[in-house]
């Protein structure tokens, strides 16, 4: 569904350039969620924009669906770690949702259904005239996934979104994120710096090395498919994931220097 | 979880703004009506007392007893509307230059950084400079009062709109983007609300401006409305009936300003600036 080849970002800061990703491939199979983790610094943000089409790599190819990525694909949605600068705070909760669908030139009725269904779907249906600003962190998050849900994306691009959130809200958030992607069968891509929220949502987990940034692992999530706060946390397989990406990411910071300097 | 955690809702959407600032509304209104009842009192007591010579300060009352005679003939209403038609069209005219250049150019950084220096040297030429010229081209028609209106009005908004064009917020900007929002779209729902803070504040201080420069044009160049009233009140020694539309240029002052403020409020209700209280 979402393959990455080679794909490499240099920044050309006048004299200064600087290699922030070196050499990425990875493939996410339709319906995978998989969590992308790494190092402070590492170019989580800059491959996401790569793969999102709002920035060009340097070299290397972003296929979705077969087609190369070159702009913001139709069938992709992306959800911002700063929701409050991703809403439209001039716009109610409705508005904010409905504005992507309207440039897709879907049907009134067909907009409203799905502004109706994706509000539902995070729990938000009494607030939909209220104002972003007029809510807590943890539901205008929560207007920022109801509207990638309700453009019926085929990928959905995940970055750091719950970093900004306190420890409960996120818990719920989690969960919720777990539960939108069973039912939509959505491929999710999901980065996050949080070693317990990769093993917990993902179905695969990537490691990213330090910059310049490969990935250094790839983790397959062998537990069971319902999750619990509780009860998969404390899952003898869980702590030994959790471990496993730990020592992973110690490692890839602890190579950081011999490979900065290759 | 879905049904239960909608309860940490901040407050729901139709909940009432707190009591306090309504109150302290009040306190201010009075003490607003205080001032100017102490400032007229002062104004009526000078002349009386002989401080100053009552025929250059006629005493409160008096003036404001011409300006309500002079309320009821129709010469006087001709004039404010004179007044406000420069006003409005000079600032009209501004507004929709400002925004249309200042769009264009903020969208095109090159041509910008082109036109920064000699925009620099333009905008502080204060628009009286230009009074020869007014008179040169159109003598004492309304053109002249535009020509003046319009040249100071438009940089203030201009000026703003670059400011807000290049405040888009990035996160904002990408998120429209990655939602397949075009150019025009982007501009519509993205670029011109968050130039509107700014707008609002350029039209605000040009909408002052305007009314400065109006009245400035008249009473120089004799173009129709208040200020040449106030030139033929002078010539003709009607030293009360002089204060007397001064004062009225004050109140009309008041009122563009408290309109403005009004539209600001209603335009960006949902701007930190004015949604204030209602989410604390």
């Amino acid at each position: 569904m979402l393959k990455v080849t080679a794909l490499q970002k240099i920044y050309n800061g006048g004299a200064s350039a600087v290699e922030a990703v070196r050499d990425l491939t990875f493939e996410l199979a339709e319906g995978e969620l998989v969590c992308l983790v790494g190092p402070s610094g590492c170019g989580k943000t800059t491959l996401l924009k790569c793969i999102a089409g709002l920035m060009p790599p340097t070299s290397g190819t972003v296929e979705l669906a077969g087609d190369s990525v070159t702009a913001p694909p139709p069938d992709m949605a992306v959800v911002f770690q700063e929701y409050g600068r991703s809403l439209f705070a001039w716009m109610s909760v409705r508005a904010n949702v409905e504005l992507p669908l309207k440039e897709k030139k879907l049907p009134k009725e067909r907009r409203r259904e799905l502004v109706a269904q994706s509000l539902e779907a995070v729990g938000l249906t009494a607030f939909a005239d209220s104002y972003p600003w007029q809510l807590s962190g943890g539901m205008q998050q929560r207007v920022a996934i109801a509207r990638a849900v309700a453009y019926e994306p085929k990928v959905l691009l995940m970055d750091e979104p719950f970093a900004a959130v306190d420890a409960q809200t996120r818990a719920d958030l989690e969960d919720l994120i777990r539960n939108i992607w069973q039912r939509l069968g959505v491929t999710v891509l999901f980065v996050t710096h949080d070693i317990d929220e990769a093993v917990y949502l993902g179905e695969r987990v990537l490691v990213l090395s330090s910059s310049p940034t490969v990935v250094q692992d790839d983790i397959t999530v062998d537990l069971p498919a319902e999750r619990d706060q509780l009860t998969t946390r404390q899952d003898e397989r869980f702590t030994e994931l959790r471990a496993r990406v730990y020592a992973q990411i110690q490692q890839a910071k602890n190579s950081a220097a011999p490979a900065a300097a290759h | 979880m879905t049904k239960t955690d909608t309860t940490d809702a901040g407050p729901p959407p139709g909940a009432p703004a707190p009591r306090g600032r309504t109150r302290s509304g009040l306190g201010r209104a009075l003490l607003g009506a205080a001032g100017i009842a102490a400032f007229l009192t002062l104004w009526e007591a000078v002349p009386r007392l002989g401080l100053v010579s009552d025929r250059y300060l006629p005493p409160a009352t008096e003036v404001l007893g011409v300006l309500a005679q002079r309320a009821t003939t129709p010469g006087f209403w001709a004039a404010v509307g004179d007044t406000l038609h420069g006003w409005a069209l000079g600032l009209a005219i501004a507004f929709a230059a400002a925004v249309v250049l200042g769009f264009t150019l903020g969208a095109l950084p090159r041509v910008r950084a082109f036109t920064t220096s000699t925009v620099d040297f333009l905008r502080p030429i204060p628009s009286v400079a230009l009074i020869p010229l007014a008179v040169l081209l159109y003598g004492t028609d309304i053109r002249s009062t535009l020509l003046l209106v319009v040249y100071a009005c438009f940089w203030l908004i201009y000026i703003q709109v670059l400011y807000g064009v290049a405040d888009v917020d990035p996160v904002a900007e990408q998120t429209a983007r990655s939602y397949g929002l075009g150019r025009l779209a982007r501009i519509r729902y993205v670029v011109w609300p968050t130039t509107l803070p700014y707008l609002m504040t350029g039209l605000r201080l040009a909408a002052a401006v305007a009314l400065i420069l109006s009245i400035t044009a008249q009473l120089i160049i004799g173009t129709p409305g208040i200020g040449q009233e106030i030139a033929i009140a002078q010539s003709s020694n009607a030293v009360a009936y002089v204060y007397a539309l001064i004062v009225a240029t004050g109140i009309l002052g008041v009122l563009i300003n408290m309109g403005v403020r009004v539209l600001e409020r209603r335009v960006l209700r949902w701007h930190t600036s004015v949604r204030g209280e209602a989410t604390a």
